[in-house]
């Protein structure tokens, strides 16, 4: 027997304190802001009270990133920035500069190295998504793959501040959504039942978790060929794939059949409207990797349709609240079918219940 | 000098293009590196497939239950060994960042040489819940990676039933529109429920965000169960200097469609100088020499639109602090939800106040964990109680700021009716 190993205990430290990593400026004027404007597209500059001054230089990042890539970074944090950066939510990176001569040559330096500036305003900004193929045991499709794609296309729009207003996009590679709300999704659409491997439930599958888990109450235990495992009411199913996670022997992801849906009109802030959830315009899209080029086409066609047509600062959900969905759908070109009327839970409140029809 | 790389035709399509290419990056750490030469050829594969192929499973660090994901392949010969035996284990560990994700580049650097050493060197910044995500790690060195990010200072974040990592914007430490202090709020709340975080053993997960304006940059109120906005009570501020350079920049015709047009409740008006009114509840501001923009606060639901719109000209008012939504999520199982207001507004200014959120959040959790069923989330719990008995459970007094409308139907017994009205009037006696 060997001696029992000492194991180091961790030291339950939690969320560190911020104060450290902040760039001077910021620090000295904390909670102390008066105003911003935005001098080009991916620069923002700060007015304290204090009549401090503070310029923001923000660029795209692939997200996943190797070591080189963030040293890279932070050798162009070194030589600008005071070594002090930030990330945004959407993975961008900001380098904040106390004098304005740095700006420019701070753009340099990052152009230089393949890092685009801008993101900021009424741009297209980075893509918010999740993991994909790359690490995640139940994706449909790849995530980091998509948006590199996605993002190779609308790159001019990231480092312009030409959209009616800002244009946030997220995708996601299961109907989990964990890519969230945006203006334009990309989420994975599955249309068959899972398919499951009998052999494999009763040993895997905790089954009154899964019966419970589905949203539709379509899975019921079974006997199949001798063995306790589970079974589809497939006129039912919905092919959520609820039942995926918590069973990998169900399994919905399917090369053919798992289609990619596009869904628009997602708002986050409370600025003139309150929230909205986005809506699904389109379905049946091919997970077609390495470049997804029917996605990449359908996001490019909705964007240009909103740049050429919505009233400045209207959202993606103002300009449709404003032109109605009958148009959304004739100047974007996408077929309105019945797969499109709401019929979950809650679903008359998005009938129109009114005679407000625009001719 | 890592092994001889697999050939990736489909992954090399994703190296064309100006925006920074995830896979160079991938194809650099492999040249050192067996563990990524690997991980490029099961992603390979499943570019080719359009199948997944990994598997989850039980990888974590001594004393704690959660925040590493662990990450198997299943892709096997057929004698049952990895096709891709350098990658077979490909765990990832979750790492909280500091409030609004500043960073010194020492530090950042210092992720990278610990990250080079014990994994792939891939680092994902950052992950949907917030989190540092260093991505790609064998079982053997998830315990050594972590006891050196630990030494650091740095903590592991959320994973399972559990307190999730949670995010705060930029906020105090740059923008003007910050209504309290964010990051101190933040380390509050998540602080208190390290327990909660680490050891998973709730109900289902809980995940807390922090805005500091109704701009709501996190997407606290789709994407939390509890989201912290920072809002303001009194009348938005003006600066009558940045007004009239703004209107002399823009122009009536911007004031008035991309303004007064968007006010979701029409309290902007522009009017001629003379005609404002004057009053406890308005704010007026002249823009040129004949026109002013009047705004009666009472009728102002605090959307920010004209103070994004005018930055600096109008500001969030003096009084601040934050409202509390309970109840947001994504789609699985009931479908989204939007967190709804529990609390209309609470100032923050203080460590006491900042405490009365704490203890708010501890009975939330507290409820949260006794009621509700397995894998239901906050918002799904309070639907199918109500949200008047989860009030009552709450000790939160009802307000008409929590509704959109009152009750649409007659399904209700109400025979409770004047012990109700009589408690209120008590209240409101008392006060």
């Amino acid at each position: 027997m060997n001696a029992p190993v000492k194991m180091r205990k961790p030291k339950e430290t939690g969320v560190p304190e911020n104060t450290k990593y902040l760039h001077p400026v910021l620090a000295k004027n904390y909670g102390n802001w008066k105003y911003h404007d935005r001098p080009r597209p991916g620069v923002l500059h700060h007015v304290a009270h204090s009549g401090d001054e503070v310029w923001t230089v923000r660029a795209g990042t692939q997200r996943q990133m190797d070591v080189y890539t963030i040293r890279t970074l932070c050798d162009i944090g070194d030589q600008f920035a005071d070594g002090r950066v930030r990330f945004t939510i959407r993975s961008n990176i900001e380098f904040m500069v106390s004098d304005e001569k740095k700006v420019a040559p701070l753009i340099a330096e990052l152009e230089k190295h393949g890092f685009p500036v801008g993101g900021t305003g009424n741009s297209v900004t980075m893509i918010a998504h999740t993991q994909g193929w790359l690490h995640c045991d139940i994706p449909g499709t790849d995530a980091s793959g998509v948006v590199k794609a996605l993002m190779d296309e609308l790159i001019v729009e990231f480092k312009r501040e030409e959209m009616p207003n800002r244009v946030h996009l997220s995708t996601s590679c299961c109907e989990i959504n964990c890519g969230g709300q945006a203006d334009i999704a990309i989420i994975v659409q599955h249309t068959k039942p899972p398919v499951i491997n009998h052999d494999m439930v009763a040993n895997v599958c905790e089954r009154p978790t899964v019966v419970a888990r589905c949203p539709v109450a379509a899975i019921r235990p079974a006997m199949v060929n001798g063995k306790p495992s589970l079974e589809i009411d497939e006129a039912k199913c919905m092919c959520c794939g609820a039942c995926y996670p918590p069973c990998p022997p169900m399994q919905i992801n399917d090369p053919e059949n798992s289609k990619l849906a596009i869904w628009v009109g997602g708002k986050n802030s409370n600025a003139r409207s309150k929230p909205t959830f986005m809506k699904m315009v389109a379905s049946g899209l091919p997970n077609n990797p390495p470049r997804w080029p029917e996605v990449g086409a359908a996001v490019k066609n909705i964007i240009s349709v909103y740049k050429a047509d919505a009233r400045p600062w209207e959202r993606m959900s103002d300009w449709i609240d404003r032109i109605g969905w009958p148009r959304f759908f004739e100047k974007t070109g996408l077929p309105f079918t019945k797969y499109l009327i709401d019929d979950w839970r809650g679903s008359r409140t998005n009938l129109n219940a009114s005679t407000h029809i625009r001719f | 000098m890592a092994k001889k790389m697999h050939d990736t035709p489909n992954l090399d399509e994703l190296e064309k293009g100006e925006w920074p290419s995830f896979v160079t990056g991938l194809k650099r750490l492999a040249k050192d590196k067996d563990i990524m030469v690997d991980l490029l050829g099961q992603l390979e594969t499943s570019y080719k497939t359009r199948k997944g192929y990994w598997k989850g499973g039980t990888v974590g660090v001594f004393g704690y239950g959660g925040g590493v994901i662990p990450r198997f392949t299943e892709l096997k010969n057929e004698d049952g060994t990895p096709q891709f035996k350098d990658a077979a284990e490909f765990h990832t560990l979750r790492i909280m960042p500091p409030p609004g994700m500043h960073y010194d580049t020492a530090t950042l650097r210092q992720f990278c040489d610990i990250w080079d050493k014990y994994g792939s060197g891939l680092i994902a910044l950052h992950g949907q819940s917030g989190d540092i995500m260093f991505q790609g790690c064998n079982t053997e060195n998830v315990q050594k990676a972590f006891d050196e990010f630990n030494e650091m200072g740095f903590d592991l974040g959320g994973a399972g039933p559990a307190v999730r990592t949670s995010m705060s914007c930029v906020g105090a430490a740059r923008c003007e529109q910050s209504c309290y202090n964010e990051a101190q709020a933040h380390r509050a709340v998540l602080n208190t429920f390290l327990d909660d975080l680490h050891r998973p053993s709730l109900p289902y997960k809980v995940k807390f965000k922090f805005s500091g304006c109704p701009n709501d940059c996190m997407n606290a109120i789709q994407r939390s169960d509890i989201a912290i906005i920072g809002t303001w009570r009194d009348n938005i501020g003006t600066d009558e200097a940045l007004a009239k350079k703004w209107f002399a920049k823009h122009g009536m015709d911007e004031l008035v469609n991309d303004i007064v047009a968007r006010c979701p409740t029409k309290t902007f008006q522009v009017k001629e100088i003379k005609k404002i009114k004057a009053g406890e509840h308005i704010s007026s501001v002249a823009v040129s020499d004949t026109h002013a923009i009047e705004i009666n606060n009472q009728d102002c639901v605090r959307c920010m639109h004209c103070i994004n719109v005018m930055t600096g000209a109008l500001a969030p008012g003096k009084d601040r602090g934050a409202s509390v939504l309970v109840g947001g999520k994504s789609h699985l199982k009931i479908g989204g939800l939007m967190g709804t207001v529990v609390i209309p507004f609470m100032k923050l200014d203080t460590e006491e106040q900042v405490e009365i959120l704490v203890d708010f959040s501890q009975r939330h959790i507290d409820f949260f964990a006794e009621n509700a069923l397995e894998h239901e989330r906050s918002g799904e719990m309070i639907e199918r109680i109500g949200m008047a008995n989860y009030l009552d459970a709450m000790e939160i007094d009802v307000d008409p700021a929590m509704i959109s409308s009152p009750r649409m139907n007659p399904y209700v017994r109400t025979d409770g009716w004047d012990d109700e009205v009589a408690k209120i009037n008590a209240k409101k006696q008392a006060a």
